[in-house]
Order: structure tokens, then sequence, then C-alpha cells
């Protein structure tokens, strides 16, 4: 590899297929008592945009952060395009793009100013007209940043990362914080660098935008990678193409369920309900608590799998049209009336469920 | 465009002037202020021609004998107005005659009214005859250079050096660390030391300009004198900026947030504000306090520029206290850029 890598340098010759665009290995990052990066291997395809998703504090940051030559690992490798921190700093900042979680430019300067100042800073790259054309940004290129909504300044920011015209581009968090439509301007943006061939490594906690931009997603929990492949790859391993979440009982009396004691519940594979204090069938009997049997529905052909979080249970099903009619006719046996039943298709956010038993956005 | 245009040192200074004069609060802090200050200073120590004294006197031949002599503004009053009057401050002697005696009541330990009483006296003898036995004569001097004015323009200079020097460094580059500007500066391929000089470079053309209108306005109103070589003087105001932007970087380096670096300036400058003879002589603190006065660096850049300009001393002359901010440049700039936290 470091032969290799000397002998791109003597040629002056960009990044050849069989590289990687990014190599980490075995890395590690702790701040004080916490192990931000607990071992990571990853491995970037040239061209391809690459997703690090994960709850806040799971590591994402550090790792791009590491990647970007802004920390320092505790141990381990990271080789950008054939080289690495050591020794190339300068030529790698000359090669990559970098947007920043929370750079919060001058007010008082204007877009164009702005591109001008990091223009100057590379050797090569695109003109200042063309980095505000890209980031689409052509009304308010004389508009003091001050002035500019959310989603402008994240595109500004978008458009600081491309005047060097990067090989490599890293992206911590591009849309958290903006409104729907800001987001989806920004994905566009991001669509267009794919297009380009762009390398780019983003990170993201929300799982519809890894889904949309992402060829390859790892996702990350407590500083490691706890899964890699494409969405769709991730996605399958779930077992299902779709889940059903359904509670049975009344909405009000379902807030007191804890998600711990539904857990241990679940643990020893039966689960209580919540009692149905005003079913019209209620009676004495109703008012102890009444529980779903749950072999009888993951003995449903296509139902994969069961969990239960607030009273919501979740089962991931691969034959959606034919399960459904036999999980109803299944909890009307058991005399259990349902409060609330949807199904939707299945998406990252089941695969992290589904590995950690918590949500992406749980803290 | 062409190359320097190009460059990002280039660059950055412009970018760094751009928003040094979009903040209006700088522009009456660096410009307005130190003028609005040597006006006022000037108008409460300005040197007045000697004021008339009023007294009072009790008969029409005392009031024409004290009339006569043009530091004294006499009017006629029986005793007991004179006596009100003299309560009331609206006279400050009052001259009863006795016969052929005079009295005068005043108050003695009120400096105006011995003097009234030394001149009164004077007038009423020259008015009776009295002949002096040697003869004198008067001429009046006003030498410009030894005015409050002119003491205290190159105090407030210096004083304005160091705080714009101060407070325009260590505020943007907290507050470009505050917001991750700093952090997103270091990951592109921007040379830090240019980051770093181009708070120095924007400086001196700050300087320029705040230099020229204090010292014009000095000049004009004032008249002020530049008694040493005006290069010089731009020589020894150049160096005194370096010095206090090398202590605003030093000071601002660590810091994360506007109030830890606000508190830290106001530590480092108070005592340079007090002691440095800003508004008055450091002579006046005790000996044993002189050492550390003389070494700090307000005190040397108002030290060189008083030499230069009240007395036309040449930097040859000068260089104790020239070599006190060059030390206070080169230590606290390679000390800062050791520890500058860029992120």
């Amino acid at each position: 590899m470091v032969r290799n890598r000397l002998d791109e340098d003597a040629f002056g010759t960009r990044t050849d297929a069989e590289t990687a665009a990014v190599r980490i290995r075995g890395l590690h990052k702790a701040f004080g008592d916490v192990r931000a990066v607990d071992g990571i291997d990853l491995d970037v395809k040239p061209g391809e945009c690459f997703g690090l998703l994960g709850p806040n504090g799971a590591g994402k940051t550090t790792t791009i952060e590491i990647c970007e030559g802004l920390t320092a690992p505790d141990a381990g490798t990271v080789e950008l395009l054939g080289r690495n921190w050591l020794g190339h700093g300068d030529e790698l900042r000359q090669l990559i793009g970098i947007q920043l979680q929370e750079t919060q430019f001058p007010d008082k300067i204007t877009v164009e100013e702005m591109l001008r100042l990091f223009r100057s800073f590379y050797r090569r790259g695109i003109t200042v007209d063309e980095a505000v054309g890209r980031a689409q940004l052509e009304e308010k290129r004389r508009a003091r940043v001050g002035g500019l909504s959310g989603g402008q300044k994240q595109r500004l920011a978008m458009a600081t990362a491309l005047v060097g015209d990067p090989e490599l581009l890293f992206l911590d968090e591009p849309t958290t914080g903006l409104d729907p439509q800001a987001r989806r301007h920004l994905w566009d943006l991001v669509e267009r660098l794919k297009q380009a061939g762009r390398t780019i490594i983003l990170t993201t906690h929300y799982m519809d935008e890894a889904e949309q931009l992402c060829d390859r997603v790892a996702i990350m929990d407590h500083g490691h990678v706890i899964a890699l492949g494409t969405p769709k790859e991730l996605i399958a391993t779930v077992g299902g193409e779709d889940i059903v979440e359904f509670a049975v009982g009344e909405k009000e009396t379902a807030g007191p369920h804890s998600t711990a004691s539904a857990s241990a519940d679940f643990a020893q594979g039966r689960l209580s309900t919540p009692p149905l204090a005003k079913d019209a069938s209620g009676s004495a009997q109703d008012e102890r608590a009444k529980e779903i049997d749950l072999q009888a529905l993951k003995a449903i052909p296509g139902v994969q799998s069961h969990r239960v979080e607030e009273a919501l249970h979740q089962l991931s099903v691969s034959e959606l049209h034919t399960a459904v009619p036999r999980i109803f006719a299944a909890l009307e046996e058991q005399g259990l009336h349902l409060s609330e039943f949807r199904t939707h298709s299945a998406t990252l956010e089941d695969v992290f469920v589904r590995m950690t038993g918590r949500n992406l956005r749980d803290e | 465009m062409n190359r320097l245009v190009l460059s990002s040192l280039y660059q950055l200074t412009v970018t760094r002037l751009k928003l040094t004069l979009r903040e209006p609060e700088a522009i009456f802090w660096i410009f307005v202020f130190p003028i609005l200050l040597a006006v006022g200073l000037g108008i409460a120590f300005r040197n007045r021609p000697a004021d008339v004294l009023p007294v009072g006197a009790t008969t029409p031949q005392l009031v024409e004998a004290l009339a006569a002599d043009k530091g004294l503004h006499a009017t006629q009053m029986d005793e007991a107005a004179g006596a009100r009057a003299l309560a009331t401050g609206n006279i400050l002697l009052l001259a009863v005659a006795d016969g052929n005696a005079v009295e005068y009541r005043y108050d003695e330990t009120n400096p105006d009214a011995r003097t009234a009483r030394i001149i009164a006296d004077r007038a009423i003898q020259i008015a009776a005859g009295r002949r002096d036995p040697v003869a004198a004569g008067n001429r009046l001097v006003h030498e410009t250079g030894s005015r409050y004015i002119d003491f205290v323009v190159p105090g407030l200079l210096g004083m304005n050096l160091m705080g714009s020097a101060m407070w325009g460094l260590g505020f943007a580059i907290v507050d470009a660390r505050a917001k991750k500007l700093l952090k997103r500066m270091v990951a592109s391929p921007m040379p830090r030391w240019q980051y770093l000089a181009s708070y120095l470079l924007s400086r001196l053309v700050m300087l320029a300009i705040e230099v020229v209108v204090l010292l014009g306005f000095a000049r004009v109103v004032f008249g002020v004198p530049f008694r040493g070589s005006l290069v010089e003087l731009a020589l020894i105001c150049v160096l005194a900026s370096l010095t206090f932007s090398a202590l605003g970087l030093l000071v601002a380096s660590r810091a994360r947030t506007i109030e830890a670096v606000s508190g830290l300036m106001n530590v480092v400058m108070m005592p340079m504000w007090i002691m440095s003879g800003v508004f008055f002589s450091p002579s006046r603190f005790p000996a044993i306090l002189q050492p550390f006065i003389q070494a700090l660096p307000l005190t040397a850049a108002i030290n060189a520029v008083r030499g230069n300009m009240l007395q036309g001393t040449e930097l040859g002359h000068m260089m104790t206290p020239l070599a006190i901010l060059l030390a206070w440049f080169v230590v606290p700039f390679a000390v800062a850029v050791k520890v500058f936290r860029w992120r």
C-alpha cells in the first residue's frame, strides 16, 4: 500500500478505480471514559455515496472528523484516496470538500465574498460563479449570510465544500434542522453530485435520508458499526418488507405501560395488555390484565418477528395481503379489541430498532 | 483577477477588514470615541484667560480705585448687602472704608479670595499714590506642548492602539471559535499562519486610519505639536499595534466564549489604563511600583509617542521603550501561535 501510494504521488496520478476512496482500519477514539469510536473498519468505493446512520452519540461525527483530519485517532488508520493524514495533510485538504455540523458563517459577509475567500485556499477548483450555481444561490449571491434561511445557509456551507472541486466530499448531518422543503432541495443537490461521480460520505440520523441518498449505509451505535450494506440489503434483514403495528385495549390506558416492563414481559414470551375498562363486553374478569398469545401470532404464515414498545406491538411481515386478515382473526379469537392498527413498508429505522431495541432518535 | 487578489492572505485580510467595518459599534469605539474623549478633556483642561475677580466696596472712591485694575470687577454696596454677597459667593472680597483706613473682608481659605485681596490692596495703594521702588514689566507666554491636552493626546493614542487591537482581535477570534468557523477554516487547505497574519495586517490598515483621524483632529483643533519625525512616529505606532495585536492573540488563544475573553481582556488592560500614564504621569505611583510600570507595554508605547511628539526625541534615543515593545510583541505572539485552540 505504501509503495503504491508513493508511485501515485511520483506520477501525480489521481486515484484509480481499485483503490478505495476511503479505507478505515481499527479506528478507536475515546474522550475521557467515553469510547466514541470503538473499533471501526470501513471501505468506501470511489463514486459511492456512503451513509453513516445512527442516533446522536453513536460516533458518526467523531468518525467523519477523524477522516477529515480534524481529530487524531487513538488507534487505527485512515487512508483517503490512497493517502494518510500523517504525511499528506496539505495535499489531502486540497482534495476533499467538507461541510461540518453547526458551522456559522459571519452574518455580515455576503455569499459571494465567503465563496471567494474559500476559493482562494484551493490551488484548483471551480469558479465562484459555478459554486453559486451548483448551490442554487444565484438570487442570494450578494445577500449577507445573516439574511439567508436555514436551507440557504446549509447550501452555502455545501458550496464552500465544492469550490475546490473535491474528489471526496464529507457532509456531516447536512439536513439536520431543515424544513422538509429545504431538505428535498439539499437532497437534489447531493443527487446531482452523485451523478457527477463524486465520492460522498454523509452522516445522518434520518433513515429516509440515508435510504434516499446512499448507495451503502453503515449503521452505527455506541462507537460500533452494527450493520453494513445497501439500504435494500439491510431492510431485508428485518425479515419482512412490511411492518404491522397494533395496540389492543383503549389508548388512554395504554400510557402507563412502560417500555421496561414490556421488554421484561417480552423476555418471558407472554405479554400483558392494559385492562379494557370501558369495553362493551367488560366484566369483572376483564379488570385483570388480558394476555396476548404471541405464539399464535408468530405461527401465522408471513409473520417474521414480533416486538413491543409502549404497548405498541410490531410484527414484521412478508406477505402483507394474506397475513393481515389472519392477524385480525387471531386477535379476535383471543377476544382482544384493537385500539390501533397500521402498516408501513420496512425502513432502516426498523433495522435499527430490531438490532438495538431502541429508536434512532431515542436519547 | 491578478495573483494578489486571488491569494488567500489577501482574501483573508480583505474579509477581516470588511467584517470590522460592517460593525457600527466598532466604528464608534475606534474612531469616534477617542475624538470625543479628546474634545471633552480639551474643554475641561483648556488654558483660560486670567479670571476677572468680582469684588465689592462701600464707597465710590474705593470702587473707582479698584476698577482701575483690569483684574477686578468692582461694585458698590453697603456693608449688609456686601455681607450677603460674600456669603453667596457673588463677590470674593468686600473693601470697607473706615475713615482713612480700609478693611478687607474675605475668606482666606479660598485662593481666589486671597488673590483678590492682593490685587485689591495694590489697586487701592496705587490710587492713594504709592510708588514701587523697583520698576517691573510683564511679558505673557503660552507655550504649546506644555498644556494638558498636549500631554493627554499621546496617552489617548496609546490607549486607542491598545484597545482597538485587543478588542478587535480578541472578540473576532473567540466569536469565530464559538461559531465553529475556525474549525471549518482549518479543515480547508488555508495555511494557519495566514489566518493569524490576516488579523495583524487588517489591524495595520485600521491603524493607519485611526492614527490619522485622532492625531489630525488633535493637530487641527488643539494645535498639538509634532516635534519629532512623522515617519518615526508611524513606526512607533506600527510596533505598538503589533505588540497589542500579539497580546490580543494570546488572550484569545484559548478562550471559548465572549464572556471569558472579555474578563481576560479587562484583567490585562485595567492595570495599564490606570498606571501607564494615559491621563497623568506614572511618576505619581510609589517608587517600588516603577519597574513594573515601566515594563508595561502601554507605558513604553506612550513614553515613545510622547518622546517623539512633545520632545522630538529620535528613535535612537528611545531604545528602552522600543525594546520593551518588541519583547511584548515577540513573546506573546510565539506563545499564542503555540497554544492557539483551533476548534
